[in-house]
């Protein structure tokens, strides 16, 4: 439901001109909304940055942020 | 990944059934700037708010789609966790919030220079909202008005 909600948000904002990246949890969901754009993590449920600490959650977020350049709809997967 | 294979027979038979919405949206266009000079706002869906300031998420059919604010200024682990769900392990984001609001990761981002800046506040919502029409409706253009006013660039999204 989480993405959904944020992808549903996502595109109110796109709208509105300010640009958005998502991370995905959940790839068959991003996919089947429509979602702008995400970065498709491999992990689980309550973890979106790893859970793992500062330096996995340092390497999700400059993947999604290096997303924004580009144009969407896009799901990238994150490379470890 | 993630995967609906996580979680009890019960919710699985109920996300299979589920009618899920699709976005509206017009073209997605890249961000007309670098990073470096980019205003980036976080929108955390783990229902975070500060105890002291603002009323939690409330329990109500469909899911609560209203939102706080949360400020650059406050202290992140005095944020409340007010997601209802229990289909997930709240431990990591309970010891550190930016498991779930990365705001100290992107304040080092700025630091290094390789970001502009950080939004002064930030929406927070609770991501599990099962009937997302008022969402979509009333909550988000909201959002996207002020972020417009506090000429924010960009968002990272971040779901539990």
């Amino acid at each position: 439901m989480c993405t959904q909600s944020v992808g549903l948000l996502a595109g109110v904002l796109e709208q509105a001109g300010v640009r958005t990246v998502a991370i995905a949890l959940v790839r068959d969901v991003a996919e089947r909304i429509g979602i702008p754009r995400a970065l498709a993590v491999p992990f689980p449920f309550g973890r979106p940055l790893g859970g793992e600490g500062p330096e996995l959650q340092r390497r999700v977020i400059a993947q999604a942020l290096a997303l924004l350049a580009v144009g969407g709809p896009v799901v990238a997967d994150f490379t470890p | 990944m993630a995967s609906f294979a996580e979680l009890p027979l019960r919710y699985r038979l109920a996300l299979g059934a589920y009618p899920w919405r699709r976005v509206q949206r017009g073209a997605v266009t890249p961000l007309e700037m670098p990073l470096e000079k980019a205003r980036v706002a976080l929108i955390s869906s783990a229902g975070l708010y500060d105890p002291a300031r603002d009323p939690p998420f409330a329990a109500v059919r469909g899911g609560d789609s209203s939102n706080r604010w949360l400020a650059t200024s406050q202290p992140i682990n005095q944020l409340v966790v007010g997601q209802r769900s229990r289909l997930f392990d709240r431990g990591p984001m309970l010891r550190d919030r930016n498991e779930a609001f990365p705001l100290d990761r992107l304040r080092e981002l700025v630091s290094a220079g390789r970001l502009g800046s950080v939004a002064a506040r930030h929406p927070s919502i609770n991501g599990s909202i099962t009937a997302p029409g008022r969402l979509v409706r009333d909550t988000a253009p909201a959002i996207a008005e002020v972020l417009r006013q506090d000429r924010v660039d960009a968002a990272l999204l971040v779901p539990v």
